[in-house]
């Protein structure tokens, strides 16, 4: 008896979880004459692609999805570069203010970005880089970069130093050193951080809706979709086909990251 | 080469590297970070208006802003309103996830991975995917939540509209926000779950404890510091929550659903009073601060 009852609960658990979104992919797929009728069907009994064709043919879809992915992939790339910078001294040099660079950048992990929308939308008007996506990647970098930073130097004390000295004594430059030995260890690391830090960017909303105003052109993907209403008027059907091609790229970052968030990110996060 | 080889040794002062190696980060922190804070706070302290915005030169006015601010009902209103908003997510989600968590320990197997995998989906979702989503599921006419309501019986909801009633807009983000948050915690919790030793719960088995002792005398003091640190996160994230309410309602019914954060920014961008805006982002981050030192205190006692 106790079985069953531990059995549903986590069945309702299960449901609750899945739910939206599988209510989200299977409105997708319906044909409109079925989204529209008294009764929800809850299994796809005439799939259908339509919707998926209207999406991607909306005037600026594309566009959209170029645009989300460039802020996106450099604000990561970006923070990879400065982050490996720093994290490099943090974990393997010794110098004076370490601790306290360290303490601040654990601290500027929880700035609160939501409360800096107001000066930064004056500063970015001050400087001509409203309306503009490359202030967008800024943003995004700075946000995803404390975070970078300290798992990185997480996945780069879990390597020995010997190994670069071993290098080092066998005539390779430091650079060199770091580039054939640390590099292709910390693959992984690197890889896991930069997930996260796409995940991030991906699906950041206020900035992209405070800074991007006149040229409707550079908006994101999420902006763009949080306004369906007015670009689909009530056609749900593409709304949740827009909806789940969004988040395509993210359930499949999700899909490679699984087994790093259980190994690889616990001990980048905890060691050093 | 000892002399490289001495590079590497600890204790030794490694030159002026490290301090080019974090340039960059400093800089970049110096100017999107630092200067946005030092700005903010500046520009509670001016007049900036839309003639401001445009032609600058600013004047400094002193407190006038927070007092103006301080003075108004309508402030203290959308702060008694943060303050619900963030202890019914968070008392909501902690509970929750505890009953997950602890629920996720006890199933078998097979049924365990696929509870976590559903939970990752969800904790995948994006957050404007997941506003989207919910907009449909409580859309009146064709709403899957309506249809459900009126099958069980509740005729009242019957092409209810959810959207144009303040409380129902506020239920529904509650519920949206409470969905999008349990999985990170629950599966954190899990994960502390699993480190408290067997034995324990053997030794109180044997005692003739019951499953609420054991969770009050022994789990729950256990992972004290794990229920802490996930509370103060979930605080944080609850309390500056701005994505979900601005894109569902901006705030609205009639500001029903008008947080601090939301109020921020509505003041300054739509009614163009970015110093009050600016004052209100102020006011925010100390209240913010001022909850989480309350709350680490009685973590800590």
């Amino acid at each position: 008896m106790r079985r069953v009852l531990l059995n549903l609960s986590g069945l309702v658990t299960l449901v609750i979880a899945v739910f939206p979104v599988y209510w989200m992919v299977l409105t997708a797929f319906k044909p409109t004459k079925d989204i529209l009728s008294e009764t929800p069907a809850f299994w796809p009994a005439h799939p259908t692609f339509e919707h998926f064709h209207t999406a991607v043919t909306t005037a600026g879809f594309w566009q959209f999805w170029r645009n989300s992915l460039t802020v996106t992939v450099s604000a990561v790339l970006l923070a990879l570069v400065v982050a490996m910078l720093a994290a490099f001294a943090v974990a393997r040099l010794t110098w004076r203010g370490r601790r306290a660079f360290t303490l601040l950048v654990f601290i500027a992990q929880m700035a609160p970005w939501e409360a800096l929308l107001v000066s930064i939308f004056i500063i970015s008007r001050d400087t001509g880089m409203l309306d503009k996506l490359s202030m967008l990647s800024l943003i995004y970098f700075m946000s995803t970069l404390p975070f970078t930073i300290v798992t990185l130097r997480g996945f780069l004390a879990a390597i020995p130093a010997d190994l670069e000295e071993a290098a080092l004594m066998d005539g390779c430059s430091r650079v060199s050193a770091f580039r054939r030995v640390v590099f292709p260890l910390l693959a992984p690391g690197l890889m896991a951080t930069s997930l996260f830090g796409f995940i991030t960017a991906w699906n950041e909303f206020a900035f992209a809706n405070a800074l991007i105003i006149k040229n409707q052109a550079d908006r994101t993907l999420p902006v763009w979709l949080s306004s369906f209403g007015n670009v689909y008027g009530t056609d749900w059907g593409a709304t949740m086909a827009a909806s789940t091609l969004f988040m395509l790229p993210v359930l499949l970052v999700f899909l490679i990251l699984q087994r790093r968030v259980a190994t690889g990110m616990v001990a980048g996060a905890v060691k050093g | 080469m000892p002399i490289r080889r001495r590079r590497l040794e600890p204790g030794r002062m490694s030159g002026f590297w490290p301090y080019l190696l974090i340039a960059p980060t400093v800089l970049g922190a110096a100017y999107l970070l630092v200067y946005p804070v030092v700005r903010t706070v500046v520009i509670s302290l001016q007049h900036f208006r839309i003639g401001e915005l445009i032609r600058g030169g600013a004047r400094f006015v002193g407190l006038e802003n927070y007092q103006e601010i301080l003075g108004d009902a309508e402030f203290w209103g959308v702060v008694r309103r943060t303050i619900a908003w963030t202890v019914i997510n968070v008392v909501l989600i902690m509970v929750l996830s505890t009953a997950v968590a602890l629920m996720i320990a006890k199933l078998g197997k097979r049924m365990r991975l696929a509870v976590m995998s559903a939970l990752v989906l969800t904790w995948a979702t994006p957050i404007i995917a997941a506003t989207t989503i919910f907009q449909w599921l409580f859309q009146s006419q064709l709403g899957v939540v309506n249809w459900l309501l009126t099958t069980v019986g509740l005729d009242g909801f019957r092409g209810y509209t959810w959207f144009a009633n303040g409380n129902a807009t506020f239920t529904i983000l509650v519920i949206l926000v409470v969905w999008q948050s349990v999985p990170f915690a629950a599966l954190t919790l899990y994960a502390g779950l699993t480190t408290v030793p067997g034995e324990l719960y053997e030794a109180a088995r044997i005692d003739g404890a019951t499953a609420r002792q054991q969770f009050t005398s022994i789990t729950f003091p256990v992972l004290r510091t794990l229920f802490g640190l996930i509370t103060s996160l979930e605080v944080i994230w609850v309390f500056k929550c701005f994505a979900q309410i601005w894109a569902i309602s901006r705030g609205g019914p009639d500001g029903a659903t008008t947080t601090l954060p939301v109020y921020a920014f509505q003041v300054a961008q739509s009614l163009h009073k970015y110093d009050l805006g600016a004052a209100v982002s102020t006011l925010t981050v100390l209240i913010l601060i001022a909850i989480l030192y309350v709350h680490l205190r009685q973590v800590e006692r």
